[in-house]
């Protein structure tokens, strides 16, 4: 049912043939409760608790502790002794915590129950205690669940999964008029950008999801189309699509290329004319050019060696061969939905060494025998392969930074030319 | 450590702990940690099989000298044992397997419980036969003493260890093991060769330092030297222990610390030193510090040494003080009672948040978590105890331990307060455009104030804001009886003009002297009479 809606698009163009190499090993990769530490800014009148252990707790504090909180927006509801002992007991702790929780803080819209690899393996329901939760508290205070596991979600699936939460209690358009859903969190000066280009097209109305406030849910319905903008949502499209939404798959908007294919296909599904296209995006793949050309010389030839980590290497991976010119020894990541993604493929140069999931000490094998000029990899690897001579673009600040469109499309080359532009100042 | 590999059974995701090493601490290596990374496909299969490839894996690969085996906290639920499965893989190494009960027990214990069975496995057969004195020291023998708990993540360990074995020169000590902290197994078999142990991070060490006094007979020195006054007893306990004369240095210590300014010392690297906090706190400029109060947290062993410098060298006034470390509760508690104050042992950080606020100090001594809570009443704030986040472990020297420790704490602990000409000003002008109430010069930015106020500023200021409100339904909690004392007009008006770092603590002085004597609305002269039977 759900995959319906994107066999209307048979993909010719794709080179499915392209081999991948599936690897299965120590993965060096972040759990889906990372995606807390972008969601909670994206939508501030929301609130996460997790639902875990103390290493849950301390990952989140880890990652996002090096901020002072005046006011916390997320916090663990740490399993103890007594809740792994009866499952009746975890439930009302639950209820109690929560409880607890709304009345120190009545400005929360939104409680996601975040879900843990304990809670799933211990079958904590979460599901039926928002529901109850949400019984209680509605309308004052919605409450979703989500599970952000480490056995079920890697870093960015987190926000896939949040997203996915949400979407049965998006509100049902009374027409079906066509209307534009942009799904993923965009930085809020990328989200303006965008709505200014469609407007100037004559696209919309214009949707994001996820809403900068949890309280403004945008509506879902037969003429919702789906322009995605970040690779990894797989469930949400899927939900979206069972809604009735439909897909416009396209290529990511990384780049100048991708940014250009992504509004293209939303321009055609709106019949924009191609004149009129190219006059709106004219003057910003101007200026983006403009702004790439630089860091294109200083990247150009150079080779690259994508490490697993968040499902946007491939599209950074098209970006970096086909616009900056780069050689790329291998593209690492963590699961590759066909559905999402080939588009994404079919652009990648013929060869390239595509690798699904991972046994990180080979990896790191072929990695230290390639020597790539520039190594994306998670800060675990970072320090340690930098102690080894090797240049790396940490790739976490992919996800916090504002890198989609035209107007980024240099910012995003740049954090490419950031350390080997460093490697050359440093003289000790 | 050195030559140690750790295999633990772990969901996926669970490596972030290898960015504690590689950001927090900036490690330039991979720390020696295999991780299975099970997914939820491979729970219905065998998780246990993953365990013994990891171990294989990991001993082909990094050849250790021992493993450590254990779980992670959802590792626990799917009881895989894979300690005992790697123990039954005959490893020509030792392989230590560990049980860290994650949903009840904490890092501190999973670090002290791994110190403790590593030693024990390395060393049970060489231990002395129960009932032997260990041989007399020749004297013609510099003592050895190993210097037990620094470890990797620790407060400032790496520059404590440096200042240690400073010190250690000084009474003409020998080091002989350092451990955890960059020691090989090889290092561990060598522990029995010292003449006592130094048990500098009780919460790590004391379980293996009292495990070696029952099995080598070594004995333990047992002070921390963090703060000017804990080091010279330090120093004094091991010229006891060591059985050597130390009071040279301790007499320099007392008779050096106005000398610093002496050219041929400037210019001399090889004069041992003395702390400048001794004169640095005599001199008038800190005579502003006397009596501020504050609050401590951490862990016991910081919060212990804290609570001395901050009541003993620095002159403040300890008006609360607690840790997480339940295993030293007891400790902290006797430290609360001679400053008459109710310990705070608890690792939930609403009610930390609830006693400082109660406490209304002026100065917060905690961990990056209290941090969180300063910012949020508007209370200075410095760390002094784990957990810690990266500029925590700067690139400077900065130990805690010994004289030099006692310098940077002097300039830590200082630095979030007012200084003191801006402190008298503030004082006694309310009105400048520019150093407003709460304002602090020197750190380029204003504290928020409104929860240090709390119920102060509404009736005459702006509509609260909604933020407002939330700090207010907070900080007023413990409180709530006694918030409900009507203030008249100017009361309130008065209350305002106390400076803003001692106003909460006035106000509920003043509050809770007007509720002992039935006065029901507070005025201008309520408040003076208050302060002249409770104080400041």
């Amino acid at each position: 049912m759900a995959l319906q809606a994107c066999t209307d698009h048979p993909s010719e163009t794709v080179s499915s043939d392209i081999p991948v190499l599936k690897e299965r090993g120590q993965r060096e990769v972040f759990c889906g409760l990372t995606g807390i530490v972008w969601l909670h800014r994206k939508m501030q009148d929301a609130f996460f608790l997790v639902v875990g252990s103390r290493t849950c707790a301390h990952l989140i504090q880890s990652a996002a502790g090096v901020m002072i909180f005046a006011e916390p927006r997320f916090g663990t509801a740490i399993l103890g002794e007594r809740d792994l002992a009866g499952l009746a007991d975890a439930n009302e702790e639950l209820e109690r915590v929560v409880e607890e929780l709304l009345v120190r803080r009545p400005d929360i819209n939104t409680l996601f129950l975040v879900g843990s690899c304990p809670s799933e393996v211990i079958k904590l329901d979460l599901a039926k205690a928002a529901e109850k939760l949400n019984h209680r508290h509605f309308p004052k205070t919605r409450v979703l669940n989500y599970s952000g596991s480490g056995i079920e979600t890697t870093f960015t699936q987190g926000e896939d999964a949040c997203l996915g939460s949400m979407v049965p209690v998006l509100p049902s358009k009374e027409t079906d008029e066509p209307a534009l859903m942009v799904v993923g969190s965009l930085a809020d000066v990328v989200e303006d950008q965008f709505q200014r280009l469609f407007n100037q097209m004559g696209i919309g109305p214009v949707s994001f999801f996820p809403p900068r406030r949890a309280a403004d849910l945008p509506s879902v319905g037969k003429g919702t189309k789906l322009l995605v903008a970040q690779p990894f949502l797989s469930e949400t499209v899927r939900l979206l699509i069972a809604r009735g939404a439909k897909l416009l798959p396209s290529p990511y908007p990384f780049g100048i290329e991708g940014t250009t294919a992504w509004l293209k296909t939303a321009a055609e599904a709106w019949e924009v004319d191609s004149e009129k296209f190219e006059a709106v995006i004219a003057p910003a793949v101007a200026r983006a050019n403009t702004g790439l050309e630089r860091y294109r010389q200083e990247l150009s030839g150079r080779k690259a060696f994508l490490f697993p980590d968040s499902q946007l290497e491939i599209p950074l991976a098209r970006f970096l061969s086909r616009e900056c010119g780069m050689e790329l020894v291998e593209v690492g990541t963590p699961y590759i939905d066909r559905l999402l993604m080939d588009h994404e493929i079919a652009l990648l140069p013929q060869g390239t060494a595509l690798s699904e999931g991972q046994d990180v000490e080979k990896q790191l094998d072929r990695c230290r025998s390639a020597r790539p000029d520039i190594t994306v990899c998670g800060l675990g690897l970072a320090n340690p392969l930098e102690a080894e001579g090797m240049a790396t673009k940490w790739s976490i600040e992919l996800v916090f930074s504002p890198l989609h469109g035209y107007d980024q499309a240099a910012d995003l080359a740049e954090l490419f030319t950031r350390s080997l532009e460093r490697r050359k100042r440093l003289t000790v | 450590m050195e030559g140690v590999h750790y295999v633990l059974h772990a969901p996926q995701g669970d490596t972030y702990a290898d960015l504690l090493f590689t950001m927090i601490e900036r490690r330039d290596q991979r720390p020696p940690v295999t991780y299975t990374t099970f997914q939820a496909r491979d729970l219905g299969g065998d998780t246990a099989e993953m365990v013994k490839t990891s171990v294989r894996d990991a001993y082909n690969r990094f050849s250790p000298q021992v493993m450590l085996v254990g779980e992670s906290c959802t590792a626990e639920l799917i009881q895989d044992q894979p300690g005992s499965l790697a123990e039954s893989m005959n490893l020509p190494i030792p392989v230590v397997s560990l049980e860290l009960p994650a949903y009840s027990k904490k890092e501190n214990w999973g670090a002290s419980e791994t110190l403790y069975h590593l030693v024990r496995k390395l060393l049970l057969s060489k231990a002395l036969p129960a009932g032997t004195q260990r041989p007399e020291r020749d004297l013609a023998i510099r003592p050895k003493a190993n210097i037990i708990g620094p470890t990797a993540l620790g407060f400032r360990c790496r520059d404590d260890i440096q200042e240690v074995l400073k010190l250690l020169g000084e009474i003409g000590v020998d080091a002989n093991v350092i451990a955890p902290l960059g020691a090989t197994p090889e290092d561990l078999m060598r522990i029995p060769d010292a003449d006592f142990n130094i048990c500098l991070y009780p919460e790590i060490a004391q379980t293996t330092c009292d495990w070696l006094k029952r099995n080598f007979a070594q004995p333990i020195v047992k002070t921390v030297p963090i703060g000017v006054g804990a080091t010279r007893d330090f120093v004094a306990e091991i010229g006891e222990v060591a059985g050597i004369d130390v009071s040279q240095v301790l007499n320099r210590s007392r008779s050096e610390t106005l000398g610093n300014w002496n050219v041929s010392r400037v210019a001399s690297s090889a004069i041992p030193g003395a702390s400048r906090m001794p004169w640095y706190s005599r001199s008038v400029d800190s005579t502003y510090l006397t009596g501020k109060r504050v609050f401590i947290f951490g862990d016991a062993t910081h919060a212990i040494a804290a609570a001395r410098i901050a009541t003993e060298e620095l002159g403040f006034t300890l008006v609360g003080i607690g840790t997480y470390s339940r295993k030293f509760a007891r400790q902290v508690r006797e430290v609360a009672k001679q400053h008459g104050v109710e310990a705070v042992i608890s690792d939930d950080y609403l009610a930390v948040e609830t006693a400082v606020a109660e406490a209304a100090p002026e100065l917060v001594l905690g961990t990056q978590m209290e941090r969180h809570i300063a910012k949020r009443l508007g209370i200075p704030c410095a760390v002094i105890s784990t957990p810690i986040h990266v500029q925590d472990v700067p690139a400077r020297y900065s130990p805690q331990m010994g004289w030099e420790g006692a310098n940077v704490i002097f300039d830590d602990w200082v630095h979030p307060l007012m200084m003191g000409l801006e402190e008298h000003l503030i004082g006694m002008f309310r009105e400048d455009f520019e150093f407003a109430e709460g304002h602090m010069s020197h750190l380029h930015t204003a504290p928020p104030q409104e929860g240090n106020v709390d119920g102060v500023a509404a009736p005459t200021d702006e509509p609260v804001a909604s933020n407002d409100a939330k700090h207010k339904s907070m900080a007023a909690a413990p409180d709530a009886d006694v918030d409900s004392m009507g203030w008249s007009p100017d009361g309130l008006a008065e209350l305002k003009k106390i400076p803003f770092f001692v106003r909460g603590k006035v106000k509920r002085n003043t509050e809770k002297f007007a509720s002992d004597r039935g006065i029901t609305s507070i005025t201008v002269d309520t408040l003076y009479e208050a302060k002249a039977a409770i104080g400041k």
